[in-house]
């Protein structure tokens, strides 16, 4: 009985990764295609990869989205803190649960309203002031800050509210004025959350479509928005090399990141138990 | 119990006498809850004050006010003649030890402890010079470079107190100061607080649930419940005198007895017990009336219990059986149960080693119990 659940348990596990990942692989096998029709398998072949790198409109697209995410994660870490911090370390204050809820909002909201409403604004604040004159690498920036910021908020509060809120009392107890305390403190303990929340802006950058689409202007175009452009013009080539290029890109770096992760905490308990194993010695 | 004298009197003694720290009619609303409710109190220089009481009786909140995390919503708090009600904690002369121990995660063992220095910008050969002298006292000099995660519990608890103590406070406050260690380090951490209160002279207030920890640790106990202080007193006052049912049921464990004054003498009381054929006789005054009901209790150890029956019979005697034993080791606790369903604690130290299994006082035996006159209180409610 036992072993009969575990053994269909284990092939619809297979079933579900198998649907998962087989696309991203049949992806990566074709960008090794030497045929220029994508279904038709003509022999292993990097001449994919070469074109993609001779095309500037990809080499530019990619500076693009790289700027734009390096911006977003920056400024929407910053915000993000700031109103995790506002949540969680300053009680209870008139409206908190309005603020707290339109933080979370752009969670849920759908990318197209988001898209849409900000054009607006764009569209509105030019005819107004003036600004911004152009859409483009501004206003896709910004309008990417307004919904990662909403994310690192949340990771941030749930640092926050995991830490013992004794040590900042401590620190103001032992003689730090308010300011003091955030530098010395608040932040140092929040450095690895803010890491997580800068890496995920970055990611949420990066990945965005239908937000870009909707505030970029003429002649600016993000990577995901080269791809989509090409790829409606019917299914190439060089795009599955590109795509296994961001795909492996990404797998590094989330592997090293859990790496690291893993490292420090493996240090972290090993730490612990010298230290109570050392007592135990001079105990006895 | 520790009220040997220190000094050559008890400040709080002394008429006259200016209290270190003085809170005066201070009260504290969080919304509709009342946490501390219009309480006075002085604690004078050199004490080890603690405040005694369940959770969420005000306890903590008065801690967190005389440290500046809390502002009273009324009332004044003076330290050492200072206004201290709404200054803020970074610029207080008091220091705390908290009971999570709120060491920096981030930072060395060397450097938690020179915090408090470095924000009062003292000069760098002083600082290490007064870190060093300050590890030494609690006898972690080796450990110096470690992060607190490589520390032992103990170890982390000294660490603390020495980060609390090197601003040479007027004040440290503890908070549950041995909550978090096993009994055993307890006991060993409750002396070495003690000797370096002692050696250092600075006052301490401190917070607890532990009844064994504040009799064992204080000059003078404040018990709390709901937001006001039941009693004030020195250990063996808030033990053999407890004023009210509360004190003597959270300090120690009592016999409670409800009955009705029947002789109001200057020197004696008598009063004959509801339910049971007996009257208390009680070798001291107290203020009551007489025909008046009335609580008295009586310890546990103040009994004694016998399997003859006393030689004639009189007052603050009572019979009846065994009802359960719980045995300790060094003592033993009968639970004896009267005519009347009622049971009386009873505890006797075991002073001979039993040869055979088999105790003299048993399971269903018939014993009588008795007390000095002077052992019984009268609690006012």
């Amino acid at each position: 009985m036992q072993r009969k659940r575990s053994t269909f348990l284990f092939s619809v596990m297979c079933f579900g990764m198998a649907f998962l990942y087989i696309p991203i692989l049949l992806l990566i096998v074709y960008s090794f295609n030497y045929s220029k029709l994508v279904p038709v398998w003509g022999g292993f072949s990097v001449r994919w990869y070469g074109v993609l790198f001779e095309s500037e409109a990809v080499w530019a697209a990619l500076m693009l989205s790289l700027k734009i995410a390096v911006m977003n994660a920056t400024f929407a870490t910053m915000f993000g803190t700031l109103a995790g911090l506002a949540l969680v370390r300053f009680g209870r204050f008139r409206g908190r649960l309005l603020f707290s809820g339109m933080i979370s909002a752009p969670l849920v909201m759908p990318e197209v309203i988001t898209g849409l409403s900000l054009l607006l604004l764009f569209i509105t604040l030019n005819q107004l002031i003036g600004w911004p004159s152009e859409r483009g690498i501004t206003t896709i920036t910004i309008a990417h800050i307004t919904f990662s910021m909403a994310y690192v908020a949340v990771i941030i509060q749930a640092r926050l509210a995991g830490t013992d809120q004794s040590l900042e009392d401590a620190a103001s107890d032992l003689g730090a004025k308010p300011f003091r305390v955030m530098t010395d403190i608040t932040l140092p303990i929040l450095a690895p959350g803010m890491v997580a929340g800068w890496l995920l802006a970055f990611t949420l950058s990066l990945d965005d479509l239908v937000i870009a689409s909707f505030v970029s202007g003429p002649g600016a175009n993000t990577l995901p928005m080269l791809i989509y452009s090409r790829v409606r013009l019917g299914l190439r080539p060089d795009i599955n090399a590109l795509a296994t290029i961001m795909i492996l890109t990404i797998g590094i770096c989330v592997v090293i990141a859990g790496w690291l992760m893993l490292r420090k905490q493996r240090q972290r308990d090993q730490d612990m138990q010298l230290a109570a194993i050392e007592t135990l010695d001079r105990e006895f | 119990m520790s009220q040997d004298i220190k000094n050559d009197e008890n400040l709080w003694e002394v008429p006259n006498a200016v209290p270190l720290i003085k809170v005066q009619g201070v009260t504290k609303r969080f919304g509709s809850f009342t946490a501390v409710d219009n309480v006075d109190l002085n604690i004078y220089k050199g004490e080890l004050f603690s405040l005694l009481g369940g959770s969420g009786c005000g306890k903590t909140t008065l801690l967190r006010m005389l440290a500046g995390f809390e502002t009273p919503t009324s009332g004044t708090i003076t330290i050492d003649g200072v206004d201290m009600t709404d200054v803020p904690p970074y610029e207080r002369p008091i220091n705390m030890m908290f009971q999570s121990y709120a060491l920096f995660p981030h930072m060395t063992v060397e450097s938690n402890v020179a915090y408090g220095l470095k924000r009062d910008g003292v000069e760098k050969s002083e600082i290490a010079r007064r870190v060093d002298e300050m590890l030494a006292m609690v006898e972690l000099s080796s450990f110096m470079k470690r992060k607190p995660h490589q520390l032992s519990g103990g170890q982390r608890q000294r660490v603390a107190l020495a980060r609390a103590l090197i601003k040479r406070p007027k004040v440290l406050l503890l908070d549950e100061p041995l909550g978090a260690l096993d009994k055993r380090l307890r006991t060993q951490t409750q002396f070495e607080l003690m000797n370096i209160q002692d050696k250092l002279g600075v006052t301490f207030v401190v917070v607890t649930h532990d009844q064994e920890e504040a009799m064992t640790l204080s000059t003078r106990i404040a018990v709390m419940d709901e937001g006001s202080f039941v009693q004030i007193g020195t250990p063996t006052e808030i033990y053999e005198f407890p004023e009210t049912r509360y004190v003597a049921k959270f300090i120690g464990s009592a016999n409670m007895f409800n009955g009705r004054v029947t002789q109001d003498g200057a020197d004696h009381i008598e009063i004959s017990v509801n339910d049971l054929d007996t009257k208390f006789y009680i070798d001291h005054g107290a203020s009551v009336r007489l025909n008046a009901e009335i609580w008295i209790a009586v310890r546990p150890e103040k009994i004694i219990i016998s399997k003859t029956p006393p030689e004639k019979p009189g007052p603050n005697q009572l019979k009846g059986t065994i009802h359960d034993i719980g045995y300790l080791g060094n003592m033993s606790t009968y639970r004896v149960e009267m005519s009347n369903g009622m049971i009386v604690d009873v505890t006797a130290p075991n002073q001979t080693r039993y040869r055979s299994a088999k105790h003299d006082l048993d399971w269903d035996d018939q014993v009588y119990l008795s007390w000095a006159p002077s052992s019984a209180v009268v609690l006012q409610k």
